[in-house]
């Protein structure tokens, strides 16, 4: 079932003519999502060539979902252009926008969020990896990929995954695939503080997800967002829950990488996190390299399959 | 990206925020002619760091505060004297302590009442957030902490902006009336308009006072920009102060890596914030401790490489390296002749343990491995850190 996207979830890219556009979506193309359109203003008309594919190029996300029925976009645009792409797709009625540009500047997230109240656009990201659907073929290919995720390291199976990381996402993904144990979807929320879907919502569509048996949730220091979900987790999933919080040796006050990795104060360290999540019934994993095994050691503890 | 109180200062006087009158002097040679713009004393006289907590902090060589009243240009010039060129450390800085460059020399008010004054991003709401309290002066995680019913809060709704019932509300929740009241909307309403269109992250004015003669000033300023914006904000990207940041950052910046020096032994270099973060967490997790953070991103290039190495290596505590790579789209391999090369034309001597996990990672391991060169291969990132945190001890 996964949440989000499907194999069938038919995508557009704005930003398919840049390099680093151009690049992922011939990935995508590649893993078998449903590519079916481009977005780059002035060069509407032009086709993006793959292959046996040729994605046809339009001047606008409005243009491009009457000609193909699109409802999900990538923006793969530059942070000056970035939010006035997000809102393009959200005035175009798309259901879904994963926002994968770094370096949007904070005041022009807060104008987009509160812009997109009451829009049916679901925003992920930005600053993030993207959303995976694993699929049934070679190397899980044949699902639905948005963003910029190694398709091969997922599998298709039964455990949701999210996080605002990137390269540590695909460390507990390849862990789980690893085991044998595959995912429904894994969902990269992203790095900065402002952003469009938060752990707790999408704990809540994993939770309402039949397919979806047991979640590992990966945060890191700065905000409350981790703790929301922990609190939330505690009085409402019955599914084992494993998690992993970066950053108990950052120091106070730097920004670490991510815009959002920032220790404000007592209650974001990661120290304060963990523990949280202990109270709240969350296996946490010891290290990185222990995330897949924290999941085994929760559905243990509820006696759940995970596979 | 941090700037000195006193530019703060001088952006805050362009918004309509009152400030003390003062004037900073990059030099001793600036001293006596900062002095007489500020006509007659008593004044403050205030080491210009980018850390708080100076009034507190003692110099290395002894000397105490690094803000002092003066009730005498003599005595002025005396301080600045003392704090100029030394070092300062504070709650802050950290043990090192920072050498004062610039002194801020201000007319000293006649404090009625402290209060506090902050505007910052609340990541609950996504909204810009004014904080006020009537308990200046003091840390504020204190007084939330203890007296947190003293703490008011306005949410500003980014459609229409900060409205004039809510400066008049926080005013009046401070207890203010008559010209104190007036002046507080002003100076609130002028410090949301600068934080607004600077793309601040964050302004803190702690104390904000009142004055016997109705006046509301803002006694200090501490203001952080987002460096996600500074790309259309030249005229705040001027105000960068290198001298206040660590060498090694500023020379990571340039070849797009992303680099924080920390105090251990065992410097990393691996892709990915969330990564990168996870593999100091791991180094300490089994008894080392981390130099650095360090986040090639993306790209790593064999100059990035390079470029990293270099950087980590003019860390003089530095006993070993870290290289934890996930090749997602990034080849492996290519890590692993970028690796490589970089050890070798940096005739690289201390231990190296290198991870590679994804993409062509066979490939990238038989790399390393036929290079000649000392570098043990891991595989996963606990069987990484153990085997480096062994070969430093």
């Amino acid at each position: 079932m996964a949440i989000i996207v499907t194999e069938k979830t038919k995508v557009l890219v704005q930003g398919i003519t840049g390099e680093f556009g151009g690049r992922h979506t011939k990935l995508s193309l590649d893993y078998g999502s449903q590519i079916v359109a481009g977005v780059t203003p002035g060069k509407g008309g032009q086709f993006f060539e793959h292959g046996a594919h040729k994605v046809p190029i339009f001047n606008t996300v409005a243009d491009a979902v009457a000609a193909t029925g699109a409802t999900a976009s990538a923006v793969f645009v530059p942070p000056p252009f970035a939010a006035d792409a997000i809102l393009e797709g959200v005035d175009a009625g798309l259901d879904l926008c994963v926002a994968i540009t770094e370096g949007i500047p904070i005041r022009d997230m807060i104008q987009v969020k509160r812009a997109m109240q009451g829009r049916k656009t679901r925003l992920i990201g930005p600053n993030c990896p993207g959303i995976v659907t694993p699929g049934s073929g070679k190397d899980s290919s044949g699902g639905c990929r948005i963003g910029i995720a190694p398709g091969y390291i997922h599998k298709k199976g039964h455990v949701g995954v999210v996080s605002r990381s990137g390269t540590l996402t695909y460390e507990a993904v390849w862990q789980l695939t690893v085991k044998g144990l595959g995912q429904t979807t894994c969902v990269g929320i992203g790095g900065d503080p402002v952003n469009g879907t938060s752990h707790l919502d999408v704990m809540k569509m994993f939770n309402d997800d039949p397919e979806t048996w047991g979640i590992i949730m990966i945060g890191e220091i700065g905000g409350s967002a981790e703790v929301e979900a922990a609190r939330w987790i505690k009085a409402n999933c019955k599914k084992p829950v494993a998690g992993f919080i970066a950053g108990a040796t950052a120091p106070a006050g730097r920004r670490m990488g991510h815009a959002g990795a920032v220790v404000g104060g007592a209650e974001d360290t990661a120290a304060a996190k963990i523990a949280i999540f202990k109270e709240c019934g969350i296996e946490c994993a010891v290290t990185p390299s222990d995330m897949a095994d924290a999941l085994e050691r929760a559905a243990k503890r509820l006696r759940a399959k995970l596979a | 990206m941090n700037i000195h109180e006193y530019q703060a200062k001088a952006l805050f006087e362009k918004f309509g925020v009152a400030v003390p009158k003062g004037v900073a002097a990059r030099s001793p040679a600036e001293f006596e002619s900062a002095l007489a713009t500020l006509d007659h004393g008593p004044f403050i006289v205030k080491s210009q760091i980018h850390a708080g907590g100076r009034g507190k902090g003692t110099f290395t060589d002894g000397f105490k505060g690094g803000v002092k009243f003066a009730k005498t240009k003599a005595e002025a010039l005396d301080f600045a004297n003392r704090m100029y060129g030394n070092t300062l450390v504070t709650a802050q800085t950290g043990p090192a302590g920072r050498k004062v460059q610039t002194i801020y020399f201000t007319k000293a008010a006649d404090i009625t009442k402290e209060y506090y004054l902050a505007i910052l991003l609340d990541r609950n709401t996504s909204r810009p957030v004014i904080v006020a309290s009537t308990e200046g002066g003091v840390e504020i995680e204190k007084v939330a902490h203890d007296t947190p019913e003293k703490i008011f809060k306005i949410f500003v709704d980014p459609a229409v902006g900060l409205q004039g019932y809510q400066a008049r509300q926080l005013a009046f929740q401070l207890g203010l009336s008559g010209d104190f009241f007036k002046n507080a909307v002003k100076l609130i309403t002028g410090l949301y308009r600068m934080f607004w269109e600077t793309d601040a992250a964050m302004v803190e004015v702690n104390p904000l006072i009142t004055t016997a003669d109705g006046g509301v000033l803002a006694l200090d300023a501490k203001v952080s920009f987002d460096d996600n914006a500074l790309f259309r904000r030249p005229e705040i990207g001027a105000l960068r102060d290198l001298n206040e940041e660590d060498p090694k950052e500023i020379e990571a910046s340039k070849y797009s890596l992303s680099y924080i020096a920390l105090d251990g032994n065992i410097a990393c270099l691996v892709n990915g914030a969330g990564l990168a973060m996870s593999t100091m967490d791991i180094i300490k997790h089994f008894g080392g401790s981390p130099a650095n953070f360090l986040d090639v991103g993306g790209g790593a290039s064999k100059d990035q490489v390079q470029a990293a190495f270099r950087i980590i290596l003019t860390d003089p505590n530095v006993k070993g390296i870290l290289v934890n790579i996930f090749g997602g789209i990034m080849d492996c391999n290519t890590i692993a002749t970028g690796v490589v090369a970089a050890a070798r034309e940096l005739g690289l001597k201390i231990p190296l343990v290198v991870r590679l996990e994804g993409n062509n990672v066979a490939a990238g391991k038989k790399t390393l491995a036929e290079s000649g060169l000392k570098i043990e291969s891991a595989d996963s990132m606990a069987d990484a850190a153990q085997k480096i945190v062994k070969l430093v001890a």
